[in-house]
Parts: C-alpha cells; sequence; structure tokens
C-alpha cells in the first residue's frame, strides 16, 4: 500500500482498532477465580472440573454462535466425539497416554466437524439447526448400536488413563490433577479461540454473522470460511469431550445427547453470546444456580433456571455480560463501539 | 471504440413465466457514466444481480473485456473488479464503520484468511479504510455503529464498502434511495468525485441524479431495453416521454 499519511493512523476509531486485541488487566480475573477455588475449595474440584470443561465446551460453541452465526443445535456431535475417541482407545488398549488421546480426539471430532459442515453448511436458519440435530442423534444412535467398540447404552467405565506426563495421577476423589490439567487446556484453547476472534479471519466470521449476503458482494468465499470456522469449533469441543472422559474415566450416550447440547446452549444465551468470556459466566451461573437450586429445591429446581432463561431472554439478549455492558455504557454516556 | 468493459449478450432471466429480464444486450464503455431507468419492474435490479453473479440468466452471456463470465460465481466477479451497492442497505450493522470498510479491505487485499495475527495489526488495511473514510466525508462515524447512524450515512458506508473493493465497474443500485432529499446532496457529489478509472452504472428512478450524473442512459421497460443515448436524447424522445417520464413524473 501507499506510505501511511499522518493522523489516520492516529484517528481514534484507527487506534481502537488497532489495540482492540490487547489484553486488558481484568482478564486475568477468571484464571486467578479458578486457581483461587483450586485452594479455597479442595473438596469441590470434581464440581470445579466439571465447570471448567463446560467452559471450554461453550467456548467452541461461542466460535460458531456468537461470531460466525451457525446455530446449531447439535454441538454435543462434537464433545461426544471427542470423549468416544478417548474412551474406545483407552477401554480396547489401543491408546491412553492423555495428551495425544486428546489430539486425537480433536482430530476426530475436527473430521466430523469437516465431513457434516461441508453439507449442512450449505444451509441456514431452521434447517440448519435440524440438520446439526439430526447429525448429532445420529451419531448418538450409532455410539448405542455399536456395542462392541461403545458399550452402547451402558456406555465405556473404568477407563485407564495413565498418570499425566506419567507422573501425576487421575485420582476419581481427589480430581486436583483433572482440575489442573482442565484449567491448563482451556487456557491453551481460550489463548487459541482469543487469537482467532481478533483476526482478520474472525473479523470476517462476524461479517458473515452481520450480513451473509454482503459478504458474497465484497468478495468473500463464505462457504470455505464457515467450514474452516466449524472445523476449528469441532475440534475444540471435541478436546472438550475427550478431556471431560479423561476426567471422569467413564463415557456415555449423554455425551452426545440433545440435553448437552441444549444446556451449552444455553449457558452460551446466560452468558452472552459473541463476547468470549460469555462461555465463562454462564457456566459458572447456570452450573452454581442449579448446584444450588437442587439443594434448596430438590423437587422443582428446573424451574427456577426456567424462569431465569424467561427473563434472560426477555429482557438481556446479550445475556449477563451485555446487561454489565450496557451498564457501563451508560455510565460512560458513550455511544463508540470499541 | 475498442472492446466494452462490461457487456450482455441476449440476456434474458425468467422467473416463472415472468421475463424480468429479456433479450438485453448492453454495453457499458471504459471511463463510462451510465445509467439505467425504467418504471418499478422494468427489470433494473435483475440486471444488475446478472450482472454482479447473485442470479443466473436463463440465456444469454455477461462478458468482462470480453471474457465470458456468465458461469462465474459472485464472489469471484468481485475479485474481477465488479462490485456493487444494494438498493436497500446491506451493512454489517452491529458493527463500526471502520469495522464495516475494513471487512471489505481486508477480503481485497488478501489479508482475511489470516488467524494468528490480530486484525489491528494490519496497518495497511485500517490506513486504508481510514483513508477511504475520509474521502467519504466519514471519519468523524468512524467509531460509531453503523445501525446508530442516520439512513443519509449509512448509504455512504455502503460506498465506502464498494469503494474498499477497489472495483474497476461499480453499479449502485438506488444510491439515493430512502434518503431525505436535504442529504442526498451528499450522496451525489461523493459520486460525482468518484475517480475516471471506475466505470460506473447507476439505477435510479431519481431523474435529478440520473440526469446530473450519467452521460449516457439505458431506459428498460418491461424487462427489455426501450431505449439508449445521450441525456439529452433520451430527455427528448418522446416514446420515453410517454412511456416513463410523463407517466411518472419528476423522481
Amino acid at each position: 500500500m501507499t506510505s501511511p499519511s499522518p493522523g489516520v493512523a492516529e484517528h481514534p476509531a484507527a487506534r481502537a482498532l488497532a489495540g482492540r486485541h490487547r489484553l486488558r488487566a481484568w482478564e486475568a480475573i477468571p484464571w486467578a477465580l479458578a486457581l483461587t477455588f483450586y485452594f479455597a475449595f479442595p473438596k469441590h474440584l470434581g464440581f470445579g472440573t466439571e465447570v471448567l470443561v463446560t467452559i471450554l465446551f461453550a467456548i467452541s460453541l461461542d466460535l460458531v454462535l456468537g461470531y460466525a452465526g451457525i446455530v446449531t443445535l447439535g454441538h454435543a456431535a462434537f464433545f461426544g466425539a471427542g470423549a468416544y475417541t478417548v474412551g474406545i482407545l483407552a477401554k480396547h488398549g489401543l491408546w491412553n497416554e492423555p495428551i495425544t488421546s486428546l489430539v486425537l480426539a480433536a482430530l476426530v471430532a475436527g473430521a466430523v466437524g469437516f465431513g457434516s459442515g461441508l453439507v449442512l453448511l450449505r444451509t441456514r436458519g431452521l434447517t440448519l439447526l435440524m440438520l446439526t440435530l439430526c447429525t448429532m442423534a445420529l451419531l448418538e444412535e450409532a455410539a448405542n448400536l455399536g456395542h462392541e467398540y461403545t458399550g452402547g447404552f451402558d456406555g465405556l467405565d473404568s477407563l485407564a488413563i495413565p498418570p499425566l506426563f506419567g507422573v501425576f495421577e487421575f485420582n476419581p476423589l481427589y480430581p486436583t490433577t483433572q482440575y489442573l490439567y482442565v484449567l491448563a487446556v482451556l487456557f491453551l484453547c481460550f489463548a487459541f479461540v482469543r487469537t482467532l476472534v481478533y483476526s482478520p479471519f474472525g473479523q470476517s466470521l462476524t461479517g458473515i454473522r452481520e450480513n451473509t449476503l454482503r459478504m458474497h458482494a465484497v468478495g468473500s468465499p463464505v462457504p470455505a470460511r464457515l467450514v474452516t470456522c466449524y472445523t476449528l469449533s469441532a475440534a475444540i469441543a471435541g478436546i472438550a469431550g475427550g478431556i471431560w472422559a479423561q476426567a471422569n474415566a467413564y463415557v456415555n450416550l449423554g455425551t452426545l445427547g440433545l440435553d448437552r447440547a441444549a444446556t451449552v446452549l444455553i449457558i452460551l444465551v446466560l452468558g452472552g453470546h459473541g463476547r468470549l468470556y460469555g462461555a465463562f459466566v454462564g457456566a459458572v451461573a447456570y452450573m452454581a444456580l442449579s448446584h444450588f437450586l437442587a439443594k434448596v429445591y430438590p423437587a422443582a429446581w428446573q424451574l427456577g433456571l426456567g424462569l431465569l432463561l424467561v427473563v434472560i431472554a426477555l429482557f438481556a439478549r446479550n445475556g449477563i455480560l451485555g446487561i454489565g455492558e450496557a451498564l457501563g455504557r451508560r455510565l460512560r454516556g458513550t455511544r463508540a463501539v470499541s | 471504440m475498442s472492446a466494452p468493459l462490461l457487456e450482455t449478450r441476449a440476456l434474458c432471466r425468467r422467473f416463472g413465466a415472468l421475463a424480468a429480464v429479456c433479450d438485453v444486450d448492453f454495453r457499458l464503455e471504459a471511463g463510462a457514466r451510465h445509467a439505467v431507468i425504467g418504471p418499478n419492474g422494468a427489470g433494473k435490479t435483475t440486471l444488475v444481480n446478472l450482472l454482479t453473479g447473485v442470479v443466473q440468466p436463463t440465456s444469454g452471456k455477461v462478458l468482462l473485456k470480453g471474457r465470458d463470465i456468465t458461469t462465474v460465481a459472485q464472489a469471484q466477479r468481485v475479485k474481477l473488479g465488479i462490485a456493487r451497492t444494494f438498493q436497500i442497505n446491506r451493512l454489517f450493522r452491529g458493527l463500526s464503520v471502520l469495522d464495516n470498510v475494513y471487512i471489505a479491505v481486508a477480503e481485497r487485499v488478501g489479508a482475511a484468511p489470516s488467524k494468528f495475527r490480530p486484525a489491528g495489526t494490519r496497518r495497511d488495511v485500517v490506513e486504508e479504510s481510514m483513508r477511504l473514510l475520509e474521502t467519504l466525508k466519514l471519519a468523524d462515524d468512524a467509531s460509531r455503529r453503523v445501525s446508530e447512524l442516520p439512513y443519509g450515512r449509512q448509504r455512504l458506508v455502503e460506498l465506502a464498502i464498494a469503494l474498499g473493493l477497489k472495483p474497476e465497474v461499480l453499479l449502485l443500485d438506488e444510491p439515493a434511495a430512502g434518503v431525505p432529499s436535504a442529504e442526498s446532496h451528499v450522496i451525489l457529489e461523493a459520486i460525482d468525485s468518484l475517480p475516471r478509472h471506475i466505470v460506473v452504472l447507476v439505477i435510479d428512478h431519481d431523474m435529478d441524479l440520473v440526469f446530473r450524473f450519467a452521460e449516457r442512459i439505458t431506459v428498460m421497460v418491461g424487462g427489455a431495453v426501450f431505449a439508449s443515448g445521450s441525456p439529452r436524447d433520451i430527455g427528448a424522445n418522446p416514446d420515453v416521454r410517454a412511456v416513463y417520464l410523463g407517466q411518472t413524473g419528476h423522481g
């Protein structure tokens, strides 16, 4: 390009864009909290691990739903693909080293994402929603029928997962290894997704979300971008599923079920989609609340969650983080987009 | 004259029994300031859609610099230098004005597939986008969300996105549609100041705009070319006056 003219780069909008990807101080908070939890609640690390896995899964969904605008109700297909990859390899004594197993889980789930994405992503809206659901149902039924390999309805339990790096045991009663392992993997995957969404590629995904027809008209290869995004997201969901299987030492059909796919969607909507940290806020809020409500109202705890969702859907389309942003904007009185 | 930049030969597009565009031979010469006018339903927007590859013709050909591009997909035609704006805004409404233009420029310069460097570090793309906004006097709104802008300013963003693609041929589908007349002069000025190396085709009802801008006018009626000529010829053509100007009046 031509030499930069002075002034243009100094425009507030250009400076904001140039600095958008920079780390903010508050971004350390979730990680600090996660580490604090480790020391403060050693008896609840099982629950904590579950939350971290859910955050990872929700982040993978945020990439397709929040950024690229792909509406899916079948994201557990990839979570399950990853979980069963780890489960089948470990149960049949083929491979069980934790980290390489996760890589394999990512590859398998990514391949499923790529294959199904090539077909599904030609559609939009309700058709797409139904087809993602169907893909997941097909996988679930395949896992149900392939009893010999998948354990069918019973799933695969007592998976033998060797110590991490040959040193750190996966103890089901004191899941300290699991917690820190999942936290580390979550951090790496989050860093990857964060890089991706601030890149020109991520920018083009938001363009597709905001106006697909216009993206065609600016010469963007929309289908290829969507498939790439879907594949990467599927791979991350596969890592989430694989690490869930390792942490719990079992796999079952629930990893591929609508329940899981719907829950992660609810979590993302609750926290705020297209915002990276919505996955954190949503997972913590949802899981802490359901944990709490289940204790207080064992018979009707889901009613409380349902009401909360209705309120969010009616009054806060951008979830909990969206409420925070709106308040922040009002306080500052600015209308600029950062 | 040398080979036209963009040309159609016996172009037809039917939607069921309706021939939206029929047997159109249309030439857009290098350096042209061309306008297509016609009553509602004359097939003007369909013609733009055919030229840009949004719809495929039922029969006939589209040629760019003599090359047959009839089957070339829309995104590919953009790479070949054909850009357009839309009659009804198609913007990235939730994003800032700068982001809107950035996306277009990033696609053109090939930055868009890159995944591992932050968008803001592509200084070339950011600066080109900002300069473009300055040219269109949109720089003051660069940080604002597009959906917060008045409609007239949004129309300018439409134009900015198209110009970010550095087109050889720019197709403007009713560029001032829906803009209050007090604001429309800004858009007319922006179109007037487009450099000559960009061939511009405007589709419009707005006779002020068309007669101010165009050096050549094609009148479409019922999907076919009814008349073609200089603004003076068209303005004086009694048939055109009868079917079009006389019926719908000014604007």
